[in-house]
């Protein structure tokens, strides 16, 4: 029997040889890999003992502070709590981060350009993180967190000329020192989508004259029940409002005449201006992706954005903000930026400058410019439009005294028969662009958002 | 040096590690040296030694390396279980004198341990009853959907650890009578040699029985254990591959059907295949036992150093102290550590199988060689678990992993190894 014992011994070193393979491709061969995993708490862990930069207001108001805990570690704690939860995010040692926390993670522990690694920096006697020095305006935020109180919804306020990010406001939202007890920690002005209602309808009238095919006093034809793509299309209450301007459609939001507008121009031309206007990728904004969601027709089962040349996206519909369109808030809000910049597009920015711990500015992103849209005439054109909406139209519960506002209302049916509806207003000032969505509500947008809008532009010192 | 001596001697790398260990743990938290833990592992060692001098007189031609070699895993153990937690530390020295009184018990009691082959069936039969002990309502538990342990008011205990034993007697006993009969009268059909049919049924039922612990039980592991230890014993018993060859795909076949029908199972062999993909629930355990051998890289953190707990929370790695010891071990000691602890193994399995060669009758072999082959196909099964060789089930790393019924178990093991080696060396 001694041969067969042999042999069994030999195969069991042979079993054991694996299980010393295995090993080193987990600690040796993989270990980068599994180190870089998300899921790995372990580097999380290490970096608790690093006092992580403050995230700060415009205002310098702290929204994310380190505390000292025991050995030598230090926490997070934010005492804003709820009201600045979905733009700062999180940083919690068992379920990770989210956020601004996440995004500027590497300024935060001090990590710089030049690759220092973790462990280098643990020999230091402490290590002390970046500061982040925010353009988020702690009044506007409470209003509008305030506004939105009882209602499922958002709010987004931008600076016009630098795309600063003055408001980032969602409900329901959750507390960032428990972020593992939280039902959801989902942004709604950054991933929410949402049909645009009429709102769309802008970047329908900036297509159609900055095509050079349509003037503000061009002519069309208001009439109500005009067949588009096969199946009639009502004005807002049936009404026929005959021969008008273009103007004056857009002021009284007559869908016949912008859906018409849209088939006109063809599924290429909106395809153009959606595209610049930033439609069909997540915003340029210095936030995570993953928190982030494209605008755009979209596919909902298969999670993916249509070209408008797919034959299921009726290009009437799109133009008017109907059909298989979904929008954040925050695309909404860039597009009324845009208008207000003279066309120029701004990327959004949540982080004005970086502060290292004695007090230097370390990085102070100027504005950036993502694209210009239209012409500066186009610009005017469309803003006077919108204004004129503002002034006698749909919108006229966001105008604002000794200020100019320019908007327009979209109110997007969910469920006709119990009329419950996606209630928006998108607009601008001079300085700022304000994009108000409440969720499945009873109500027009230009009843229920654009009070809203009018507040927290007013908050804003509009 | 005669072999007793050789013994005494080889004990002194488990005291230098048990010292060393312990200093590195203390260095690492910082503290004043504790003579309290000082006195445990010295209380420890002075075990090892007394246990030594129970093998010096009774049992003076044994095997003078295993008893070292376990002896370096035990200590080693405990400076493991004190670095992640100091209370089981002394619930394992405790339990350790329990072991060595089994071992010391079993020396006595078994000093002609061939009774053991006329009690076979007797043994047989408690061995199964001890396999289903979990399943009997009021007593059993239930462990991540394995019936694995018993609890009789504070004393809990899992009988698969002292099942495996009488498993194996029962085997080698049965297969010291069948053996010849096995190998006579085959046919040959494509190439393989075939048993008749009825000397097939013992495989059969084996196989049954596995099969039956597989579903029954839900150990997936203890299953693998017995299963791998008999085809073990039946190759050595017959010589013939094609019981193995055959029994291998038995096993196969009975694990895929069961692993594609209970959901049980089925969960096990998802987790191994992408424990990421469940790393919220149940894939966390094994993801974590990975990320703990990556962060310890090819030397480790050092002893005491890596990072067990989640801060003011429980641990990183769930079961730390059993199921996932491999893992830590190599947290903290890199590749090389768990290149020693399997060396260590590899060492013991040698000499077991030795001892099997060197024994003069069938039984002897038999029973050292499946006595071998459990306890090193429970190494396979474990570390093959936490580094994701085979999915990952309960069971213990002898003699390193917490827990009383796996040292008191693999203390009498190492008891009848001993005993068989004496015997077998004993100049007639």
């Amino acid at each position: 029997m001694n041969v067969p014992i042999f042999r069994l011994y030999v195969v069991f070193l042979v079993l054991f040889a694996v299980l010393i393979g295995f090993t080193s491709r987990w600690s040796v061969f993989g270990a980068q890999r599994l180190r870089e995993n998300p899921d790995n708490a372990r580097v999380r862990i290490e970096e608790q003992r690093i006092k992580r930069g403050v995230i700060r207001a415009a205002n310098r108001e702290v929204l994310a502070g380190s505390t000292r805990l025991s050995g030598g570690r230090y926490g997070r704690r934010y005492p804003t709590g709820s009201l600045f939860a979905l733009p700062v995010g999180f940083d919690n040692v068992r379920i990770g981060r989210a956020g601004l926390e996440r995004y500027y993670n590497d300024a935060l522990v001090g990590r710089k350009q030049e690759l220092s690694s973790l462990i280098d920096s643990l020999t230091k006697d402490t290590q002390v993180g970046d500061d982040l020095q925010t353009t988020l305006v702690p009044r506007a935020q409470e209003l509008a967190y305030d506004l939105l109180q009882g209602h499922q919804g958002a709010v987004v306020a931008l600076g016009v000329k630098d795309g600063s990010v003055k408001v980032l406001a969602g409900t329901p939202s959750f507390d960032p020192d428990k972020p593992e007890d939280a039902k959801s920690v989902f942004n709604r002005a950054t991933q929410g989508l949402y049909p645009p209602g009429s709102t769309m309808k802008t970047v329908t009238a900036t297509a159609a004259i900055d095509s050079g095919r349509y003037q503000p006093d061009s002519r069309v034809d208001g009439k109500n029940g005009k067949v588009i793509s096969g199946t009639p299309l009502n004005n807002f209450g049936q009404r026929d409002y005959g021969d008008i301007t273009l103007t004056e459609a857009l002021t009284n939001s007559v869908n016949t005449v912008w859906a018409e507008v849209g088939v006109k121009l063809g599924r290429n031309r909106m395809q153009e201006y959606m595209d610049r206007f930033g439609f069909g990728e997540d915003p340029p904004m210095d936030y995570p992706d993953d928190q982030m969601t494209a605008s755009g027709p979209r596919d909902v089962k298969a999670n993916k954005i249509l070209p408008m040349s797919s034959d299921r996206v009726d290009v009437g519909r799109t133009a008017i903000g109907q059909g298989l369109l979904l929008v954040t808030p925050l695309q909404m809000a860039t597009v009324a930026q845009t208008i207000g910049n003279g066309g120029v597009r701004m990327q959004p920015r949540l982080v004005e400058k970086i502060v290292d711990p004695d007090g230097r500015t370390t990085d102070e992103p100027l504005p950036e410019e993502a694209e210009r849209v239209m012409s500066e005439d186009t610009a005017a054109k469309v803003g006077t439009m919108m204004k004129s909406v503002v002034r006698e139209g749909s919108g006229t519960a966001a105008a604002l005294s000794g200020v100019e506002v320019a908007g327009k209302t979209g109110t997007a049916e969910i469920n006709i028969a119990q009329g419950i509806n996606d209630l928006w207003f998108i607009g601008f000032t001079k300085d700022v662009a304000v994009a108000v969505i409440i969720e499945r509500e009873q109500g027009q947008g230009g009843t229920v958002a654009a009070p809203i809008a009018k507040q927290v532009l007013q908050a804003l010192g509009q | 040096m005669s072999a007793r001596n050789r013994e005494l001697l080889a004990l002194i790398p488990a005291s230098l590690l048990v010292t060393a260990g312990f200093a590195a743990i203390f260095i690492q938290r910082n503290e004043l040296l504790s003579d309290v833990s000082l006195t445990y592992g010295g209380i420890f060692l002075a075990l090892c030694f007394a246990g030594h001098l129970v093998i010096r007189f009774t049992l003076p031609h044994a095997d003078p390396y295993l008893f070292p070699l376990v002896a370096v895993l035990a200590c080693f153990g405990l400076v493991v279980v004190y670095r992640i937690d100091e209370d089981l530390a002394r619930d394992q020295a405790q339990w350790f004198v329990i072991g060595l009184i089994a071992f010391v018990a079993t020396i006595f009691l078994l000093r002609d341990f061939r009774v053991l082959e006329r009690y076979r069936y007797t043994i047989a039969l408690a061995g199964l009853a001890l396999l289903l002990l979990p399943r009997v309502p009021g007593i059993g538990q239930q462990v991540n959907g394995a019936y694995l342990g018993v609890g009789v008011g504070p004393i809990s205990f899992q009988p698969a650890e002292l099942g495996k034993i009488a498993i194996v007697i029962f085997l080698a006993a049965y297969l010291r009578d069948t053996r010849q009969v096995l190998v006579q009268g085959s046919r040959r059909f494509l190439g393989i040699t075939i048993p008749p049919f009825k000397h097939l049924g013992p495989l059969l039922v084996v196989w049954g029985a596995a099969m039956f612990m597989l579903v029954f039980i839900r150990d997936l592991g203890s299953s693998l254990m017995y299963f791998g230890a008999f085809l073990a014993l039946i190759y050595v018993a017959t010589n013939r591959l094609s019981f193995v060859v055959i029994g291998l795909g038995m096993f196969a076949a009975g694990a895929y059907f069961f692993a594609s029908t209970i959901s049980h199972v089925q969960d096990r062999v998802d987790i191994w295949l992408d424990p990421f993909k469940t790393y919220d629930s149940t894939g966390y355990q094994i993801a974590n036992g990975m990320f703990a051998m990556a962060d310890g890289g090819l030397f480790g953190q050092g002893l005491g150093a890596a990072v067990l707990r989640v801060p003011d929370g429980g641990p990183l790695i769930p079961a730390p102290e059993t199921d996932m010891i491999y893992a830590v071990i190599v947290n903290d000691l890199g590749l090389v550590g768990g290149l020693g602890v399997i060396a260590t193994y590899m060492l013991i399995a040698e000499r077991g199988f030795k001892i099997a060669t060197l024994a003069t009758d069938s039984f002897s072999k038999l029973l050292a060689t499946g006595l071998t082959a459990v306890m090193a196909l429970q190494v396979f099964v474990i570390v093959g678990g936490v580094t994701r060789v085979i999915p990952l089930t309960g069971v213990t790393l002898p003699f390193v992993s917490y827990g009383g019924s796996s040292i008191v178990a693999n203390f009498i093991l190492l008891a009848l190894l001993l005993l068989i080696s004496n015997r077998a060396r004993t100049p007639s």
